[in-house]
């Protein structure tokens, strides 16, 4: 089990709180999409997804981040817990959806982009390790029931 | 063999195998994408050797583990340690953007340092890329679009490539 210091869960728990997460959830899968194009294997029915204007654009992509981002923010509610937490969203992503967990390390990394994209001076090194840290475990427990 | 892409005709894929395409590496920058790198280095040129080093210091805290190889350093946020090195890794990405269509060239002997010297394992290349984009991400976001993020993660693969080339 994954152990955050009380600093780290400080740091995740400020930033969240400013975060929109209706906005940078779109911004998010649209990068992921944008960035590394065969995760749009995902998505046939997204609709257009061909140029990142249609990518950042596409309401699909908007509505669908935005469900992302708001399950990661039962992740920030349940950090000392993320095993249990993710343990049906696991199964889901294997039996049902069969996404490569790799993909859950990328869509983390978008997550961390886009914060210091907003968040600028305030997403500091430490603040950053600490999403990072976050990122990862959540990562593992989406893939953990996997089979 | 041309690489389909859902992208239009502005981000046209380069047709592997022919002259201009790197047989080392598995991508290859498009005009539109090194446009955008050349643009954005003129901007990150002004502040290199700060980018550089608090890409480190994002690697160092993030990925503790990366630190094995700096037992040397004093590698404390602000040290003379970091600043140092910080800008030698900015100096080898100019290095790399002026000489963006023979990144190999430019690189050579930063491969073969890599290779034979200090044999850093290839994984850590993708951390220290992302921790690149995270520092111009944070420093330039109104540069940083969907595009402008793809062109710098690509380019800095081409990098990575480049310098793990030569391991065996």
């Amino acid at each position: 089990m994954v152990h955050f210091t009380a600093e780290e869960k400080a740091a995740v728990v400020s930033l969240w709180a400013k975060v929109n997460v209706e906005l940078v959830g779109g911004e998010v899968l649209g990068r992921l999409l944008v960035v590394y194009p065969w995760t749009q294997r995902f998505f046939d029915n997204f609709g257009n997804l061909s140029s990142e204007s249609a990518i950042m654009g596409n309401p699909k992509v908007k509505a669908h981040g935005k469900k992302v981002l708001t399950s990661f923010g039962n992740a920030v509610k349940h950090m000392d817990d993320l095993k249990d937490t993710f343990a049906e969203l696991s199964e889901l992503h294997c039996d049902k959806m069969h996404v490569d967990p790799e993909n859950f390390k990328l869509l983390g990394n978008m997550i961390l982009i886009v914060l210091a994209t907003h968040f600028s001076k305030e997403f500091t090194p430490q603040v950053q390790a600490a999403w990072q840290k976050l990122t990862t475990a959540v990562a593992n427990a989406l893939a953990h029931r996997y089979h | 063999m041309i690489m389909e892409g859902s992208r239009g005709a502005s981000t046209q894929r380069p047709v592997l195998g022919t002259p201009g395409s790197s047989s080392a590496t598995t991508m290859s920058l498009t005009k539109a994408e090194k446009t955008i790198i050349l643009s954005m280095w003129g901007k990150i040129s002004t502040q290199a050797d700060a980018v550089g080093t608090q890409a480190l210091e994002r690697l160092f805290a993030s990925y503790p583990q990366t630190k094995t190889y700096f037992p040397h350093f004093d590698l404390r946020p602000g040290s003379a340690h970091l600043r140092t090195h910080g800008a030698k890794v900015a100096a080898a990405l100019g290095d790399a953007v002026k000489s963006i269509d023979n990144i190999a060239g430019a690189l050579s002997k930063l491969s073969e340092m890599h290779a034979y010297v200090l044999r850093v394992d290839p994984v850590n290349f993708k951390l220290l890329s992302h921790c690149l984009l995270v520092t111009v991400a944070s420093h330039f976001p109104a540069d940083f679009t969907a595009d402008a993020h793809t062109a710098w993660d690509k380019f800095l693969s081409i990098v990575s490539c480049v310098l793990t080339e030569k391991y065996r």
